[in-house]
């Protein structure tokens, strides 16, 4: 039993690592949604700024511009997916799905010489665990949750921000009501062509970010196609998370979870006859049961904004 | 001395595709006055309105608010000049509360502190006699509290020009009432307020001037004391008309439909139909009247086969049709059409055009892999023309129509297939004076032809009127049937509220 507890205590603390990029991920993805723009590139995304950061941490050494680095690509990146979608009304799934594309092409393209290299020690160092004092040593939960890198505690930082900021102020306000009802926000004199155009940027910064974990964070070194598929994870767990970035983090860090569950106790799983494949495909069943389970839920508030994926042109009608 | 002129919009053009929504418009509004639009459907009154709102942008011509000469490019620079419009379609966010609603676009503290708000909106609730829940959700509000939400939020914007878009075409006499008194007093604290209505006594009852348009052009504007319905009437539609609804009588034929002990339930297990029990004969046009949401939408989904029913009978020709799938019922011979609230919300794909509207109903009639669009297209140009629909074509999307349009080309649909049994529910909704006469005459031409006819009606006036017998229905259950040609209003009203007056079944 004691031999269990000590596996279950390092699977908890790496799968809030394996949890966090997809966090950042869900985060931003959530956010363009609530501007009513369901965009695809997630993954396209994520590894616009995992290559960004990478870059930018390999020449400058500075962990700072790496992240910023990551942040500004991601969110440029979206960019284009947001002159498609928002100035030119093109159909937001392809222009997502072309995004992806790009990020995936550009991110070889750019990374080919970075194959196999490792961030520098500064950096490393600058992204290693720290401990919150007093937080850190509450059994359990302390190491798990408050003995991590900084970026884990941004992204908690970033959960909290999020959700005040959809929920409390004005402008998360009128951010809803543009994903809900546009025609109701214009006529009631919100900018919404800005407000989509910020929230598509903000969130494609947060993927970036996400990728940026990945590729200078908790790898820490270059792999072609780093993301692996976790910006498709992280769309549907924006559905699982219900729109709500305080259940993003559950969803997020379940799925960390899952990831890895196989490395951890793939011991007990073979001492009870479980086939590693049946382990492996973990997170894809999962992510199936939770789009199947949450699609047939029927509440007006947990759903996805109501204007999501449907261009707006004012004078249509 | 003279009041202050609010609104002066000059030679107003607008065209959409090869549509001439507004063409040299000229319209001015008055500080502390009631001012009635009025037109047919497609005259061009949402329009010239959504101009002035910033919704859209004229072609050309000029609008001065306040004496001064102003572009809107957006409606925010509406709202700023100090208009308010309550739309054709409400927009609201379903998800958020009345406050939320209200709170949208206006500017304050980054963080939204609710109290003092709320106790804004409650003020100024209480000022203009609009009792609205600030913390309701608005998924959970009738059409009434909705309407309110909406007059609420443009008066917190600080609006001093009102501008509404066929407000009372959902509402009960009651709430028009309640309405036109919030109205006046606005009026009366110097705001100046635009109607738009198809209700001819409305125009007469609450307006001080009335501008008329016809086919995207001024007619003229007078002042209401000097005018009438049938004045304005001819004015609008440009040639003279009866305003008359005849009941040509017609030998009844036998019982088609008969409805017997019919109970139904809604979500929450709150009962619906209660015991609902009638005779619906061929030849015959019987009317039902009841205050919104007694029960009028269920009956007709459960006899269109669409809502269950829990237990009693539906027979038709003595059949039963309970349990039958939608389509064996209108197979049978029995259409129905529902205008909803919202007009798009049931019965036609708002992005697909007439023809291909007309195929969802017809298609299973057709043999063959392919969809024959030609014999409907044929078709649809000929109810186009009977039914006057202003379109450009019948390619065209119907969500483009306007308003009323829309709902000729529902009506006109049903009436297609040749039913043996019609139900119609709110047909004239929204509907301009000469298209509900057309309706009317419809449905006596249907019924001189044998059909059984079930009008679900608002206006206690044409039901009196049109039908041969009225059927009354007050929370679910029938409380009384009348002869068209005997009862009162009073009678009529005093059965909608609830109250046995121990009267006769009419058979
Ligand atoms: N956004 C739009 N796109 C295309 N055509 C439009 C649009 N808005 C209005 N139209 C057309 O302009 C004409 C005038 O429409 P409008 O909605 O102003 O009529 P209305 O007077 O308000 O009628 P109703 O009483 O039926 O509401 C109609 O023929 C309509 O089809
Ligand atoms: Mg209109």
């Amino acid at each position: 039993m004691e031999g269990f507890w000590n596996i279950f205590q390092a699977f908890s603390v790496v799968l809030v690592i394996g949890g966090t990029p997809l966090l950042f991920a869900t985060l931003g993805e959530l956010l363009t949604e609530k501007a009513g723009h369901l965009n695809l590139g997630v993954e396209g995304m994520m590894l616009i700024g995992a290559v960004a950061g990478f870059a930018a941490g390999h020449f400058t050494g500075s962990p700072l511009l790496a992240m910023g680095g990551a942040f500004l690509a991601g969110g440029l990146g979206a960019m284009i997916y947001g002159f498609l979608t928002v100035t030119l009304r093109a159909n937001q799934v392809v222009s997502g799905l072309a995004l992806t594309m790009f990020g995936t092409g550009i991110s070889s393209y750019l990374g080919v010489n970075f194959i196999g290299q490792k961030m520098s020690a500064e950096i490393s160092a600058f992204f290693s665990p720290v401990a919150i004092p007093l937080l850190s040593s509450i059994p359990y939960v302390g190491r798990v949750f408050f003995r991590q890198d900084p970026m884990v505690y941004l992204g908690y930082v970033t959960v909290a921000l999020l959700g005040t900021y959809l929920y409390r102020t004005r402008i998360g306000l009128n951010l809803r009501a543009v994903g809900e009802n546009p025609g109701a926000a214009d006529a009631s004199g919100i900018n919404v062509d800005l407000y989509k155009y910020v929230h598509i940027f903000l969130g494609g910064a947060l993927c970036g970010l996400g990728g940026a974990y990945l590729s200078v964070v908790a790898v820490p070194q270059w792999q072609d196609g780093i993301t692996a598929g976790r910006g498709w994870i992280a769309i549907a767990l924006v559905i699982f998370a219900g729109w709500n970035p305080f259940k993003a983090i559950l969803g997020a860090y379940l799925f960390g979870g899952l990831s890895i569950i196989g490395f951890y106790f793939g011991n007990y799983f073979s001492a009870w006859n479980i086939s590693q494949n049946l382990i492996d495909m973990l997170p894809y069943a999962v992510t199936i049961l939770v789009l199947t389970a949450s699609s047939v839920r029927k509440s007006k508030e947990k759903g996805a904004p109501k204007a999501l994926g449907v261009a707006y042109y004012r004078e249509e009608r | 001395m003279q009041a202050q002129v609010f609104v002066k919009m000059e030679n107003i053009c607008k065209t959409f595709g090869n549509v001439k929504a507004n063409d040299r418009i000229n319209f001015d509004v008055h500080q502390g006055e009631i001012h009635a639009l009025l037109g047919e459907n497609g005259a061009g009154k949402s329009t010239l309105m959504n101009m002035l709102s910033g919704i859209y942008k004229p072609d050309s011509g000029s609008i001065q608010i306040h004496g001064k000469e102003v572009v809107f490019n957006t409606p925010k620079d509406s709202i700023e000049m100090g208009i308010g419009m309550i739309h054709q379609h409400y927009r609201l966010v379903e998800v958020q509360t009345a406050k939320e609603n209200i709170l949208l676009g206006r500017k304050g503290p980054f963080f939204m502190k609710g109290a003092h708000v709320s106790k804004d909106i409650r003020e100024i609730g209480e000022k203009f006699g609009l009792p609205v829940d600030p913390e309701k959700k608005v998924y959970d509000m009738s059409i009434g509290e909705k309407q309110a939400v909406e007059i609420l939020k443009v008066l917190y914007q600080g609006a001093d020009i009102l501008i509404m878009d066929e407000p009372t075409a959902v509402l009960t006499p009651q709430e028009t009432r309640k309405l036109f008194a919030i109205l006046r007093n606005m009026a009366a604290q110097g705001c100046a307020v635009i109607i738009i209505t198809h209700k001819l006594h409305e125009v007469m009852e609450i307006s001080d001037r009335v501008t008329v348009l016809r086919k995207g052009t001024t007619v003229g504007t007078l002042a209401t004391k000097d005018t009438n319905p049938k004045a304005l009437t001819d004015l609008m539609v440009g040639k003279t008309v009866d305003l008359a609804i005849s009941r040509p009588p017609v030998e009844r034929g036998r019982v088609l439909l008969e409805v017997k002990d019919l109970c139904a339930y809604d979500m929450d297990k709150v009962e619906v139909l209660r015991d609902i029990s009638f005779k619906l004969h061929a030849g015959e046009v019987l009317g039902v009247a009841g205050v919104a949401g007694s029960g009028q939408k269920e009956l007709c989904e459960s006899i269109a086969g669409l809502y269950p029913v829990a237990s009693g009978q539906i027979l038709y020709e003595g059949e039963s049709l309970v349990g039958n799938s939608p389509r064996d019922i209108i197979k049978k011979g029995i259409s129905m059409s529902f205008i909803p609230e919202d007009r798009l919300g049931m019965g036609l794909v708002a992005s697909m055009d007439m023809v291909d509207n007309f195929l969802l109903k017809e298609h299973h009639n057709q043999k063959g892999l392919w969809l024959k669009r030609k014999p409907i297209a044929e078709k649809c140009a000929e109810i186009i023309r009977r039914l006057e629909i202003k379109t450009p074509g019948v390619h065209h999307p119907v969500k483009q129509l306007s308003g009323g349009n829309i709902q000729k080309v529902l009506i006109g649909r049903e009436i297609e297939t040749n039913p043996h049994v019609l139900i119609t529910a709110y047909a004239v909704r929204g509907l301009d004076i000469g298209a509900s006469h057309t309706i009317y005459d419809l449905i006596n031409e249907q019924k001189e032809k044998g059909v059984a006819i079930l009008f679900i009606g608002e206006d206690l006036d044409v039901l009196l009127e049109l039908c041969d017998r009225i059927m009354v229905l007050s929370e679910g259950a029938v409380t009384g049937i009348v002869r068209g040609d005997k009862a009162t209003k009073e009678e009529l009203g005093l059965l909608m509220a609830g109250e046995d007056l121990g009267m006769e079944v009419a058979q």
